[in-house]
């Protein structure tokens, strides 16, 4: 299966990534301006919940492009994975100043108080502090500078992924369907990289994986006792 | 009809047909009432109906939440968690006919139509100011009775100390049911003094229409001086017991709703801070107020009380 990337792949991608963005500004701005509810009647909370929300879809269609890529051959996406890294840190920081500037209007005992009392919130902001160096060395330049331990610092992403999910967890009032919806899908995305680490581990040490007898070219990932 | 005085009951709880409130609030509520009138462009739709009614503890800058709101932003999880699922999803519900249950340590006992339980009452608009536990508010012209009346009328006997309140359970008609969100029927609680406080209301209507399904039709409790979530809505059953009754949010997170929940901005919920509100259509958040703005009225019932346990 080889379909060629299309030549407006990249810009449709970009553009579908603002989507929600300017969904959100278009809403919640007209909401508070004009008196509209596009966003319902409290268009501050529920433009905070929007932009949560798309924060943890974009760390799961970051998450899932190298699976995506490797199951159905489209290689090229790989070129695209930092634009939706990228996404997710934007309706991140999004997510975050529709806290800090509407939510609670910078109220700055509140939001120190916030921080310090709330698990849910220190989880959160543990999450937006780790996401920085990546942001910060997600240019081609800095991948290149960073080598091998560029890959290391990236694999971060799960961890913020772990944190954000935690962190939506605990903020829910009783209902955790949706939090757990998106536990069980990085669950699978993690595992499936778990999986392919131990499998290329084991091919790393051909004289143990090679002797399993089961006819792969390659060592099939069962382990077998020396 | 003689009204029994069951002898343990403290004596404010057997209170005068006047109602005590603020002077100075009602004037400067009347005020802005005045303002908003003057003002018919501002935040209201083409249908908005007027509110009308004889506010109590409204602060001078409290005006009524525009009927959009107060119809289309509601927790009631019988219908959904989302809060426009209530109007979205109660379609089906039928609140009539309707009868409602009076029991319990109650000297008469009965079983009411819902027009007869309503009709020995005089209907009464009252604008209150309305505090949700989530830290958004909204001042909502009411339409009901004077849950006073009705205890009265049932005559508790002497061992009565709480009053517990039942939503009916519908499965047929309301979807929310399905999921084990909240331990079903909902039910909510009151010590017996705070439910004859004459603040305490069974509403039947708002902005002087019928409730809409989504906010409690036809019958709900409204406690302007607790979190909303003791505004328990769609009553069939009002219980006298001795015991503090289990309420539904107490018994899904006991360390986050207390039996109490009066509003107190000194006590937060684990979670958030209490200390501030949004009330619905501002930009600006306001500071809550102690019991909501009705403290002069009801802090008395808690003389005594270590408020930050009995939260
Ligand atoms: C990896 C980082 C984060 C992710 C993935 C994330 C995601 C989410 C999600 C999905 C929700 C729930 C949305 C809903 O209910 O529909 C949420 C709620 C919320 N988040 Fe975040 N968030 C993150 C970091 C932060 C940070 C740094 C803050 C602020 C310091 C923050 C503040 C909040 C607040 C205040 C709520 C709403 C709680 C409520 O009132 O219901 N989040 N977040």
């Amino acid at each position: 299966m080889s379909i060629r990337e299309p030549r407006w792949f990249g810009w449709a991608l970009l553009a579908l990534c603002c989507v929600p963005g300017l969904v959100a500004a278009y809403g919640v701005g007209s909401d508070l301006l004009l008196g509209t509810r596009h966003f319902g009647s409290n268009p501050i909370k529920a433009g905070e919940h929007f932009l949560g929300d798309w924060t943890l879809r974009f760390l799961v269609a970051t998450l899932a492009v190298t699976p995506l890529r490797q199951l159905t051959g489209l290689h090229w996406l790989a070129r695209h994975r930092r634009k939706l890294g990228l996404a997710a840190f934007a309706y991140l920081m999004l997510h975050w100043l529709v806290y800090a500037l509407l939510d609670v209007q910078l109220d700055w005992g509140e939001l120190l108080r916030d921080l310090a009392k709330r698990p849910y919130i220190m989880i959160g902001m543990t999450g937006l502090v780790l996401m920085i160096p990546l942001a910060v060395t997600s240019t081609q330049n800095m991948m290149r500078k960073l080598g091998r331990r560029w890959t290391t610092l990236h694999r971060l992403v799960y961890v913020i992924a772990f944190l954000g999910t935690m962190h939506f967890w605990m903020s829910v009032k009783k209902d955790v369907t949706e939090p757990a919806i998106y536990a069980a899908i990085f669950a699978v995305l993690g595992l499936y990289r778990l999986v392919q680490w131990r499998r290329r581990w084991l091919r790393a040490r051909p004289a143990m994986a090679a002797g399993c007898g089961c006819g792969a070219p390659q060592a099939c990932g069962r382990v077998v006792e020396p | 009809m003689s009204i029994k005085r069951p002898s343990d009951l403290p004596s404010s709880a057997i209170t005068p047909e006047s109602l005590y409130f603020d002077r100075r609030g009602f004037l400067a509520a009347a005020g802005a009432l005045a303002i908003s009138a003057a003002l018919p462009g501002c935040a209201s739709a083409d249908d908005d109906p007027k509110a009308t009614g004889t506010p109590f503890g409204l602060q001078k800058d409290d005006r009524p939440t525009p009927w959009a709101d107060v119809t289309n932003y509601n927790n009631f999880y019988e219908f959904g968690l989302e809060k426009t699922d209530p109007a979205a999803n109660s379609g089906a519900y039928k609140p009539t006919p309707w009868a409602v249950t009076v029991d319990g340590m109650v000297e008469k006992p009965a079983r009411y139509q819902l027009e007869d339980f309503l009709k020995p009452s005089k209907l009464e608009d009252r604008i209150y100011r309305h505090r949700c536990v989530e830290a958004w508010s909204m001042v909502v012209p009411w339409r009901g009775i004077p849950l006073a009346d009705v205890l009265k009328r049932a005559a508790p006997t002497g061992q009565a100390k709480y009053v517990m309140f039942t939503t009916v359970f519908a499965p047929d008609t309301m979807p929310g049911l399905r999921a084990p969100v909240l331990t079903w029927p909902y039910t909510e609680g009151l010590r017996l003094d705070e439910a004859m406080h004459p603040l305490v209301m069974l509403a039947t209507g708002v902005y002087g229409r019928d409730l809409p399904n989504q906010n409690g039709a036809p019958l709900r409790l409204v406690v302007p001086w607790k979190y909303g979530f003791k505004g328990i809505k769609a009553i069939n059953r009002i219980t006298l017991t001795d015991k503090m009754p289990d309420t539904a949010w107490n018994l899904a997170a006991p360390d986050e709703y207390g039996f109490y929940a009066n509003v107190n901005p000194e006590v937060d919920h684990p979670r958030w801070s209490q200390h501030k509100e949004r009330r619905i259509g501002e930009f600006a958040k306001r500071p809550t107020l102690p019991f909501n703005g009705y403290a002069e009225s009801v802090a008395s019932l808690y003389a005594g009380m270590d408020l930050r346990k009995n939260f």
